[in-house]
C-alpha cells in the first residue's frame, strides 16, 4: 500500500508534454520493453461468440488449460508482464479513483464502474479490475484467449463475473455498448488504423467517461529494446511482433484521441529496473507509456 | 449436502468445547459459522459443495499467527479479508484467562519497542498493560572473565524504555483479545492441518469436470486445506505460523538449513525481595544467562548450559538451584569486573568525547533470587532458516521461518515483524487488485524480510561461538571488544537500535 501511495503521488507530477530522450540504450535495459498484447493481433476471426466451457470438448478443455497455465504462470515466459501489472494498475488505480471520485482507501474503489477491457489476452489486466470491484467485460479478437481468460477467471467466484467475448472494439461500437471506462493496453501498436481505433474506443466511452491507452513509443530507444532486443536478442516475443514504423509517439497519440473527442489529462511512463527485476512509474515516457484521457461531455 | 453439513458440526461438537465458547463475538468456531454461512450463501455453498472458501488460512493461532491476524484486521485494505485460524490449541476458542495474581509463567518474551509500536498500532498493545508487564530502561552485559562489561540505557537512544518483558499467554492473550474486539471475520478450526493441496490447477479441474455438470466455478480457488476430522477448507492463501517443526512447510516441500546447539535452556521464574528494574545478562564458560524483569518482585531466568548440567540443574532441589543462580549471576566462575582493568578505560578514552552517556555508569552487581516461583523448564537449542519463506499460495512467518537462539529474546520480534511486514505486502496486493497468493507479491515479502532475519541470526549465532570458547588471549580479545561496545558511542547506540528492533542492517554507518 506504501508503494501505491508513492505511485499516487509521483502521478501529480507528471504532465503531458515531453521531450523525448534520445539517448543510448544500453542493453540491459532491453528488459524495459514487454507488450501482453503480442498474441492478441486483431484477426479476421470467425463472428460466432465464443461459448461456455461447459459446452467445450473435454480434449480442447484440456488444451487450453495447458496453455491457460502458461499465460498465468507467474515464473513462466509471461512473467515480466505479470511483474509490470501492478505498475500499471497502480497508474489506472489512480486515475479513476481520482477522476470518477472514488474512496482511494476503499479495497473495492471501482465499485459501481463499468469497464471495458479491449485486447484482454488471458485476463491479466480484467481480473484486478473486477478484484477491485469494477463491472468487466474483456474483449479479444483472439478466440483461444479469451476461452484461456475465461477458464482461469472461473477459478475465483469474484472473477468468474467478467465478461468474455470474442470480438473487437468496432463490433462492440455496433452493438451499441458503452463504458463508464475503456482500457486498451499494449493493443493500439498493433491495429490496422489507430485513428479508426481510437474513434471506436471514444464511442464505447460514456460522456464524462475515461479511456486509458498504453503503448510504445516511436523512438530509439524502443527500437533498440522492443525490437532488436526483445524479438532479436532475448526472444522473449517472435520476430515481426512488432512493427516500429507502426509505433505512436506521446504527441501523435494525444492528438489522434483529441480528434476522436478524448483529451490526454495525464500520462505516464514505464521504467523497468534489470537489477530489482521490478517496473515502476517516472516521467521517462521514452519507451512504454500509459495515457490516461477523459471524454469530453459534448462529443458527436 | 446435508448430511455432509451435519456431519462437520457434530465433528466440531465432538471436541467437547463447553457450547458458550462458540458464542464469542467476531472469532467465531467453525461448525456454527457453516450452519449460518449455508442459509447465507446457499446457493455458493451447494456449488462449492460445502467447502468453506477463505481468503487466508492461518495455520497456527499462536503470538505470530494472531499478530497477523491482527495487523489484517487494523487496515482498512484488508479488514473485509475472510480468515481462517487452524489450532488445535483449545485455549484459541475458549478465550485464555489471565489473572492478575497468578504466579508469572516462566515462557516470556521481550518485547522490543519496534514490535511495540506495531502492536500499539494494531491496537493489541492496551491488552498487554492491562497485565503483568515490565518495560525496562537498563541493560547489563557482562562476561565472566571480569574483563569487561557493558551497560546500555534507553537515554543513549532518547527512548522511555529498551524494551518490555511479558510472558508470552499475556503477549497471546492480548492480541486474542484485539483480533475479537474487532469486527474482522475469522474463523477458529480447533483441529489440525493434516493435509495440503497446492496445486488446483487448471488441468485437474478439467479432469474433474469432464464428469460433472457444474461449470468450472465449482471448483475452489487456491489451497486445499484438510484438517484433523476429515473436513476441508480452500484458502488463496496459506499463512505458515506453525512453529519451528512447521507442518507448512513440511507441506510445501520448503527445505531448512540450521543446526542444533549441543546445548539446552533453562526457563523458570524466580522472586526477588524488590523489584528488579533492568535486563542483565552474563555470559559464562558454558553459554549466558539472562535474568529478565517481568514485574511485581518476579524476574525471568533464561539459562544456557550443556544438557546434561540442565538436567541435573532442573532436578536439584530448590535451595540448591537458587544457590546456581546466584553464583551465576554474581562472582561464580570468575570475579565481578571493575574499571581500570587492562587499562580499556584508557585504551578507548579518545573515543570519550562523544561517548554515550551510560559510559560512566558503574558496574552493578543484579539483584539477589530468593524464590523459585515456576517450574524448571528445559529446552534444546536450535538455529533453523527455511530456504524459502514463500512458493505459490503459500507463506512461512516466525518460526516457521526461522528459529533463532533464545539469547536476545528477539524470535517473538523477528515474527511479528514478519507478521507486520506481510500484512503491509499483502494490503498492497488487495489495493493493486492482485491474487493473494500469486507468488510474485509474496516473493516482496521474503525479500523484504529474509536478509534482515539472517543478519540477526548470524549475529545471535556470532554472539553463541564467541562465548563458547574459553581461551586466554581470546577472552581478553572478547573483553576488549565489549569495553570497545560500551566507548565507542556510535556503536553502542546501533547496538541497542538494533537489538529494539528500530535499524534494518546493523551496520553502524
Amino acid at each position: 500500500m506504501a508503494m501505491a501511495s508513492n505511485h499516487l503521488r509521483n502521478l501529480t507530477r507528471i504532465s503531458v508534454h515531453r521531450i523525448l530522450h534520445h539517448r543510448f540504450q544500453s542493453l540491459l535495459n532491453a528488459a524495459r520493453f514487454f507488450s501482453d498484447a503480442a498474441s492478441s493481433v486483431p484477426q479476421p476471426q470467425p463472428n460466432q461468440q465464443s461459448s461456455p466451457p461447459s459446452s467445450l470438448k473435454d480434449y480442447e478443455l484440456a488444451k487450453f488449460a495447458a496453455i491457460a497455465d502458461s499465460w498465468w504462470d507467474s515464473e513462466g515466459p509471461f512473467k515480466p508482464l505479470h511483474v509490470m501489472n501492478p505498475t500499471r494498475l497502480a497508474f489506472i488505480r489512480s486515475a479513476l479513483c481520482r477522476h470518477f471520485k472514488k474512496d482511494p482507501y476503499s479495497a473495492k474503489p471501482l465499485e459501481g464502474l463499468k469497464i471495458a477491457d479491449v485486447g484482454c489476452g488471458g485476463g491479466i489486466l480484467s481480473e484486478p479490475l473486477a478484484r477491485l470491484g469494477a463491472t468487466v467485460t474483456g474483449v479479444d479478437a483472439v478466440e483461444k484467449n479469451i476461452k484461456i481468460a475465461q477458464l482461469h477467471a472461473g477459478l475465483d467466484p469474484v472473477t468468474s463475473t467478467i465478461e468474455f467475448c470474442c470480438t473487437t472494439a468496432e463490433k462492440l461500437v455496433e452493438e451499441g455498448r458503452t463504458f463508464d471506462a475503456v482500457m486498451a493496453l499494449e493493443v493500439i501498436e498493433h491495429v490496422a488504423n489507430p485513428a479508426d481505433f481510437c474513434r471506436s474506443l471514444s464511442a464505447l466511452t460514456v460522456p464524462n467517461g475515461a479511456t486509458v491507452i498504453s503503448t510504445i513509443n516511436r523512438s530509439m530507444r524502443a527500437y533498440a529494446t522492443a525490437i532488436v532486443a526483445a524479438e532479436y536478442i532475448l526472444r522473449w516475443l517472435p520476430r515481426g511482433t512488432h512493427q516500429w514504423s507502426s509505433f505512436l509517439t506521446p504527441e501523435e497519440l494525444v492528438l489522434i484521441l483529441q480528434r476522436a473527442g478524448i483529451n490526454v489529462e495525464e500520462m505516464a511512463g514505464f521504467v523497468y529496473n534489470p537489477v530489482t527485476g521490478r517496473w515502476s512509474l517516472s516521467d521517462d515516457i521514452s519507451v512504454n507509456f500509459i495515457a490516461f484521457a477523459t471524454k469530453s461531455n459534448s462529443t458527436e | 449436502m446435508n448430511r455432509l453439513m451435519k456431519k462437520t458440526i457434530s465433528n466440531v461438537r465432538a471436541l467437547k468445547i463447553p457450547r458458550k465458547y462458540f458464542c464469542t463475538e467476531g472469532v467465531k468456531v467453525a461448525g456454527s459459522t457453516t450452519g449460518e454461512a449455508s442459509n447465507e450463501h446457499e446457493k455458493k455453498q451447494a456449488i462449492n459443495k460445502i467447502i468453506p472458501q477463505y481468503d487466508i488460512a492461518i495455520v497456527g493461532g499462536g503470538m505470530v499467527g494472531m499478530a497477523l491476524a491482527c495487523f489484517l484486521a487494523s487496515m482498512p485494505m484488508t479488514k473485509q479479508l475472510n480468515v481462517a485460524i487452524i489450532d488445535s490449541n483449545p485455549a484459541l476458542a475458549s478465550g485464555l484467562h489471565i489473572k492478575k495474581e497468578d504466579a508469572p509463567d516462566p515462557r516470556v518474551s521481550t518485547v522490543t519497542p519496534a514490535s511495540i509500536s506495531f502492536l500499539q498500532d494494531a491496537g493489541a498493545w492496551k491488552y498487554v498493560e492491562q497485565n503483568r508487564h515490565a518495560y525496562f530502561n537498563v541493560m547489563q552485559v557482562w562476561d565472566y572473565t571480569g574483563l569487561g562489561y557493558a551497560r546500555y540505557n534507553a537515554r543513549d537512544v532518547n527512548k522511555d524504555f529498551l524494551g518490555c518483558v511479558a510472558e508470552n499467554k499475556v503477549l497471546h492473550n492480548a492480541l486474542l483479545s484485539c483480533v475479537k474486539d474487532s469486527d474482522f471475520k475469522t474463523t477458529i478450526y480447533p483441529l489440525r492441518l493434516s493435509s495440503m493441496t497446492l496445486n488446483t490447477s487448471s488441468m485437474s479441474i478439467v479432469e474433474e469436470n469432464t464428469n460433472s455438470v457444474e461449470p468450472s466455478s465449482a471448483q475452489g480457488h487456491g489451497a486445499k486445506l484438510q484438517l484433523s476430522d476429515g473436513s476441508s477448507l480452500y484458502a488463496k492463501l496459506v499463512v505458515g505460523a506453525d512453529g519451528g517443526k512447521s507442518h507448512v512447510r513440511e507441506l510445501a516441500g520448503i527445505k531448512t538449513t540450521g543446526w542444533n546447539y549441543s546445548q539446552n535452556a533453562i526457563i523458570c521464574t524466580v522472586e526477588h525481595t524488590s523489584e528488579n528494574v533492568c535486563a542483565w545478562q552474563r555470559f559464562l564458560p558454558s553459554g549466558p544467562i539472562a535474568l529478565l524483569p517481568i514485574g511485581d518482585k518476579f524476574s525471568n531466568i533464561v539459562w544456557t548450559m550443556s544438557p546434561a548440567e540442565s538436567n541435573s540443574r532442573k532436578s536439584t532441589t530448590e535451595e540448591e538451584f537458587l544457590k546456581d543462580v546466584n553464583y551465576a549471576l554474581d562472582y561464580g566462575y570468575g570475579p565481578r569486573p571493575t574499571s581500570g582493568l587492562l587499562g580499556t578505560r584508557d585504551m578507548f578514552s579518545w573515543f570519550k568525547m562523544d561517548a554515550a552517556i551510560s559510559t560512566n555508569e558503574f558496574f552493578e552487581i543484579p539483584p539477589k533470587v530468593t524464590k523459585l516461583a515456576s517450574e524448571r523448564m528445559v529446552f534444546p537449542l536450535s538455529l533453523r532458516h527455511a530456504n524459502s519463506y514463500s512458493s505459490k499460495r503459500v507463506v512461512l512467518i516466525g518460526d516457521a521461518a526461522h528459529t533463532v537462539h533464545p539469547l536476545a529474546g528477539q524470535g517473538v520480534n523477528l515474527g511479528f515483524g514478519d507478521a507486520f511486514s506481510l500484512s503491509r505486502i499483502i494490503a498492497e496486493g488487495i489495493a493493486l487488485g492482485s491474487d493473494i497468493g500469486e507468488v510474485n507479491l509474496l516473493k516482496k515479502y521474503e525479500a523484504e524480510r529474509r536478509s534482515g532475519n539472517i543478519m540477526m541470526m548470524a549475529i545471535l549465532d556470532g554472539f553463541q561461538k564467541a562465548y563458547s570458547v574459553d581461551f586466554g588471549p581470546f577472552n581478553i580479545l572478547r573483553a576488549a571488544a565489549f569495553h570497545g561496545a560500551n566507548y565507542i558511542s556510535p556503536l553502542k547506540k546501533s547496538i541497542i537500535s538494533y537489538a529494539s528492533g528500530d535499524h534494518k542492517l546493523p551496520i553502524f554507518l
